[in-house]
């Protein structure tokens, strides 16, 4: 078996979901090649040569594959014909954009989000929002499959030494340009890889109201999420949210404050180590799946939380 | 233009999902199904280019047993023209999903076929894409905002970084995100007027597209439950448990 991993990254670095692949790959076994997609992405193939049991890099870098549109991005990994048996990238926004072309362009299924590898070809995958887990058998002669990172522990990032190997190949399908974007600026690490989370919900009652938890988070390297609620209500971005319409978080430590606890938020925080609710309500559901529960207003609590930290 | 609408019938998202004892699927007896919330938004969307002037046409496809009828006079009434069932009672996975789509579309020539991103069943997140590739269109995914000019659709996609945009030539697919609109209800007028407008139905096979599924389930279970645990009763408490018990801070 050979497996193609397509990593993930913002032309410049890897990002760690990458590395968590290639953990399910290792998992899968056999051969583990690795394209680089994406334009002046040098740098990205060079360190994921790097990667614990990564055989070949290859990188196709070109201007067409700068912004990871779907469509040129689709064309090129099923265009990239070396016999794969399986093809893997993360489930993160790019991954669920550009793989289902791929696997529709080969005439196969896709196996998508999976968290568990039961074999070369069965794979357990979460379904109706993380309330029942289906393991999926898949008939295919290529396997297509997303990912969900936070489910897998990433292999070493140094260490390997896989060679480079450049892709001239430039698939424009020529439907989509990309117009702009506005990116979240953020010195604090990705919600997805982050160790510890607080997240906040509609009991915020405001934007303003979550300079608290940034300032939590800033105590305790952490980073701030939300839940659908408070971002439906315009308190924050989309790019905070938590669950399972928005980002699978995994970190050591969830604090959930003011959170309800919607199912789907639920199904997006169940895979947190440990898990603290604070909620004035003492019915809320997300003390059903706490590990440490604070019935209180929430805002004394994160007033006397934060100088506790401070000390 | 003439905008293609897919919806699917799946569980009402209020109801709480049960495992069957057997561990084959999940429970759906007697169960108040509905159509998927992201299947809404984007008849809402279709309803809301057609009120700009935009859309002149709003044809509405479901796939699925007789029952997705529902679903299909659901967005009749909430302002679709006119509705195609594809029935069956097989199981269809999204591949063949896209390749029924895309039969419907050689047919109809659609400028704009919107669908919901992923099913609140199978969580898959593939058709739309998946018939984008089969018919050489592009694809504007997890769109929070659709604009439609000079031949081209600019969507604005929930990317995990945050937003990004891009132009589409059209024709195009289009596939929505929660924030995208918010869905009206039907008015029992517009109910009424539903059950007046054209309904074709037609099965695969009419469609020139045969069945064959390329995954099997296996097994379905409850995700491992997480038990409640303790209460405490003050911020003191609760660091005294994250440093000494939990030791996470």
């Amino acid at each position: 078996m050979s497996i193609l991993v397509i990593a993930e990254h913002d032309n410049s670095e890897l990002k760690q979901a990458t590395l968590n692949v290639l953990a399910t790959a290792k998992a899968i076994g056999g051969d583990i090649d690795v394209l680089v997609a994406g334009e002046n992405c040098g740098a990205v193939g060079e360190a994921v040569a790097k990667a614990e049991g990564v055989s070949q890099v290859l990188v196709a870098d070109n201007a067409v594959y700068g912004h990871f549109l779907g469509e040129n991005l689709g064309e090129l990994v099923a265009g990239v014909d070396k016999g794969y048996s399986h093809i893997l990238t993360a489930a993160g926004t790019t991954g669920k954009d550009f793989m289902p072309r791929v696997a529709a362009l080969l005439d196969v299924a896709q196996v998508s989000d999976i968290i568990r590898v039961e074999s070369e070809d069965t794979f357990v995958r979460p379904i109706y929002a993380g309330n029942a887990i289906a393991t999926v058998k898949s008939t295919d002669r290529i396997k297509v499959i997303t990912v969900r990172p936070t489910a897998f522990d990433p292999v070493a990032g140094e260490g390997g030494s896989a060679t480079v190997e450049a892709v001239d190949v430039v698939k424009d399908a020529g439907r989509s340009l990309f117009v702009n974007e506005e990116l979240a600026k953020s010195d604090r690490p990705d919600l997805a890889s982050a160790g510890i989370v607080v997240s906040g919900g509609r009991g915020m009652q405001n934007g303003e109201n979550f300079k608290m938890l940034e300032q939590i988070a800033d105590l305790m390297g952490a980073v701030v999420g939300a839940s659908r609620a408070a971002v439906d209500a315009g308190f924050v971005p989309n790019d905070m949210q938590v669950g399972q319409t928005g980002k699978i978080v995994a970190p050591q430590l969830h604090i959930a404050v003011g959170i309800s606890g919607a199912i789907q938020h639920l199904a997006g925080m169940s895979d947190s180590k440990v898990i603290v609710a604070i909620n004035k309500d003492e019915e809320a559901p997300t003390f059903q799946v706490a590990d440490y529960g604070l019935v209180a207003d929430l805002f004394e609590a994160l007033a006397e939380f934060t100088d506790k930290l401070a000390k | 233009m003439k905008i293609l609408v897919s919806v699917k019938r799946v569980i009402d998202y209020n109801v709480k999902v049960r495992v069957k004892p057997d561990s084959t699927g999940v429970d759906l007896s007697n169960v108040k199904m509905a159509m998927n919330p992201f299947c809404e938004i984007a008849v809402e969307e279709a309803v809301r280019l057609k009120d700009k002037g935009v859309a002149s046409e709003i044809v509405v496809v479901s796939i699925g047993p007789k029952a997705a009828q529902e679903q299909i006079h659901t967005a009749l009434a909430l302002g679709a023209d006119r509705g195609i069932h594809i029935e069956t009672d097989e199981e269809v996975q999204s591949l063949e999903a896209a390749k029924l789509l895309k039969s419907v579309v050689e047919k109809e020539e659609p400028k704009l076929v919107i669908l919901g991103k992923q099913s609140i069943a199978s969580d898959n997140n593939q058709t739309g894409q998946m018939l984008a590739a089969l018919t050489g269109m592009g694809q504007g995914t997890f769109a929070s905002e659709v604009v439609v000019e000079g031949g081209k659709v600019n969507v604005t996609r929930e990317v995990d970084g945050g937003l990004m945009t891009v132009a589409l030539n059209l024709p195009s697919v289009v596939t929505t995100d929660l924030r995208l609109n918010e869905p009206r209800y039907a008015s029992l007028p517009n109910i009424m007027k539903a059950k007046k407008k054209p309904l074709d139905n037609m099965s695969p096979a009419d469609l020139g597209v045969e069945l064959a599924p390329r995954h099997s389930t296996l097994k379905v279970e409850a995700p491992a439950s997480r038990q409640a645990g303790v209460k405490v009763a003050d911020v003191a408490g609760l660091v005294d448990k994250l440093k000494n018990e939990a030791k996470v801070i």
